[in-house]
């Protein structure tokens, strides 16, 4: 079970508005709370990458910090940016380059939609002219498609959502802590058929570090240290489903998400069946559904007997988003999937309080997945 | 004022039969809309015009609610702004391409859609844009 790079801290700022901190600040708060949680000072970290889609150069946290001149290198990639970030320094770890390590992430996004220029994402102009380019309606045509296709019901969304919404009622750091009930969920406004405005996460702002280091050099750290078993990036193949396609071709092909799941899993040497604690991209509460099956963790359709028993609650056989997901803490695209890890990581040690998956949990896993047809995939373990 | 096509190349304008038009790799024969110039299954760089059939199935659908974010979308928003349904029809065994639909209710997935132009707004000198868009055949 040894793994060559370890989690020795993991620090946040919490998510949702702040309109007098800056991104930069939110980074440098996160970092700081993950190097009190690996005991480690700034001027022992080594390298480091950021994230962020709003921040130019996220580095510039290095006037914050402290002007050490290590190489800091900004990473943007779409929705999976995290998974990136989170990679791109294990593998610098791996390699033998450096031993200890920053991964970072921060935004601070407006309110509403996402939206750009269509022409940066290789689409015609007349895509966006149209009102094509809305990546809300994009998720509406999946869950839609997958409901007709499996069996799922609006129902089972509006369960999901208000379990996620449940669930950041307990995370003192999520942007949305009061619960919801299924009617409220089901009855708030529809935005892209079906679902409604309180099946949506929300674009928001926060920043989330880990501390990396070589996984025999962990316990210089801390007692409780977290391995990362397998981190797998992959994008869209043609015929797969994907945001932003003015066009499909007739062939079907599975996700990235199912190749970066099928990726880690083989990297880690498990399976689905192993896994305590699950973390996935819920950017819409039909997305939390398709992912689990995509990530191997039920059968197409399964989904809606599974809700329906609880299964997917802190107490049930397959806990999903624990703290919330997107949901509950909306999603400052550079941090989101390090948050994700800084929840596993808490899973892990048994350090959650009142959303502690019982069972003492070994194995996480968390799931990032988005525009324009990107997925990461990260395995821990204790 | 006169009637202007939402872009130019996309489809047949002016035409009494409207057809989409796309692209058709000559070496694997893959077909793209809109027309592009590689190939995005075999990276050839041979690629044919080619009209799209005017009739398909609804492959996948949705409905866009709230106006879309402006810029990029340049339609009717505020009051003036309708819900419309948004798809994906598949074109015999072509292509399925991304439209918007002329309905936002009564859509059910693998209903026989036909493609219509329609009016989508008035621009600065009063023209009026048309687009493509896909109706239930009736």
């Amino acid at each position: 079970m040894a793994s060559d790079v370890a989690i020795v801290g993991v620090g946040l700022h919490p998510f949702g508005r702040f309109a007098d901190v800056t991104g930069i600040e939110m980074g440098a708060i996160a970092i700081r709370n993950a190097l009190a949680d690996a005991g480690v000072a700034w001027r022992d970290i080594q390298f480091a990458f950021a994230g962020s889609y709003e921040i130019d150069n996220p580095d510039a946290v290095v006037a914050l910090m402290g002007l050490t001149g290590i190489p800091f290198n900004n990473v943007y990639n779409g929705c999976a940016t995290a998974a990136s970030v989170l990679a791109l320094a294990a593998s610098t770890i791996r390699l033998g380059e450096y031993e200890l390590g920053l991964a970072v992430g921060m935004d601070k996004h407006l309110g509403g939609a996402f939206s750009a220029d269509p022409r940066l994402y290789a689409c015609p102009s007349w895509y966006g002219e149209l009102g094509h380019f809305v990546t809300t309606k994009f998720f509406g045509m999946k869950i839609n498609k997958y409901m007709h296709d499996h069996g799922i019901t609006a129902r089972t969304l509006a369960r999901v959502a208000a379990k996620s919404y449940r669930n950041g009622a307990l995370n003192p750091n999520a942007f949305r802590r009061k619960p919801l009930s299924e009617e409220q969920i089901l009855g708030s406004p529809m935005l892209n058929y079906p679902l409604t405005q309180y099946m949506f996460c929300s674009p928001d702002e926060g920043a989330a570090a880990v501390v990396l280091c070589r996984a025999e050099q962990a316990h210089r750290y801390t007692d409780e240290p977290i391995y990362l078993r397998a981190s797998a990036l992959r994008t869209r193949r043609l015929g797969a489903f994907e945001v932003h396609s003015p066009w499909l071709p007739i062939e079907e092909t599975p996700g990235p998400t199912i190749d970066a799941s099928r990726a880690a899993f083989e990297a880690a040497g498990i399976g689905p069946e192993d896994v305590d604690v699950i973390q996935l991209q819920d950017t819409d509460a039909g997305a939390e559904v398709i992912h689990l099956a995509e990530n191997g963790f039920c059968a197409d359709g399964d989904q809606e007997a599974l809700v329906a028993d609880g299964e997917l609650e802190i107490g049930g056989r397959l806990p999903v988003n624990t703290d919330g997901g997107l949901l509950a803490n909306g999603e400052p695209i550079g941090a989101s999937g390090l948050r994700q890890v800084h929840e596993v990581v808490l899973q892990l040690r048994g350090r959650a309080g009142a959303r502690q998956v019982p069972g003492e949990p070994k194995v996480g896993y968390t799931q990032l997945y988005g525009a324009p047809g990107v997925a990461g995939v990260s395995i821990l373990c204790v | 004022m006169a009637r202007v096509p939402v872009a130019a190349g996309i489809f047949t304008w002016p035409s009494d039969d409207p057809r989409l038009i796309g692209s058709r790799c000559v070496a694997c024969g893959i077909v793209t809309f809109p027309a592009q110039g590689s190939c995005p299954r075999c990276a050839s760089t041979e690629m044919s015009e080619h009209l799209l059939p005017r009739r398909g199935r609804l492959w996948a659908w949705t409905t866009q609610e709230f106006a879309p974010p402006s810029p990029p979308y340049a339609g009717p928003t505020g009051d003036a702004f309708v819900p419309f349904g948004v798809g994906y029809i598949e074109l015999a065994d072509e292509v399925k391409v991304e439209t918007r639909l002329t309905e936002a209710h009564g859509l059910r997935t693998g209903m026989d859609m036909e493609l219509v132009l329609v009016p989508f707004r008035t621009d600065g000198d009063g023209n009026e844009v048309v687009t493509f868009a896909f109706q239930p055949v009736r």
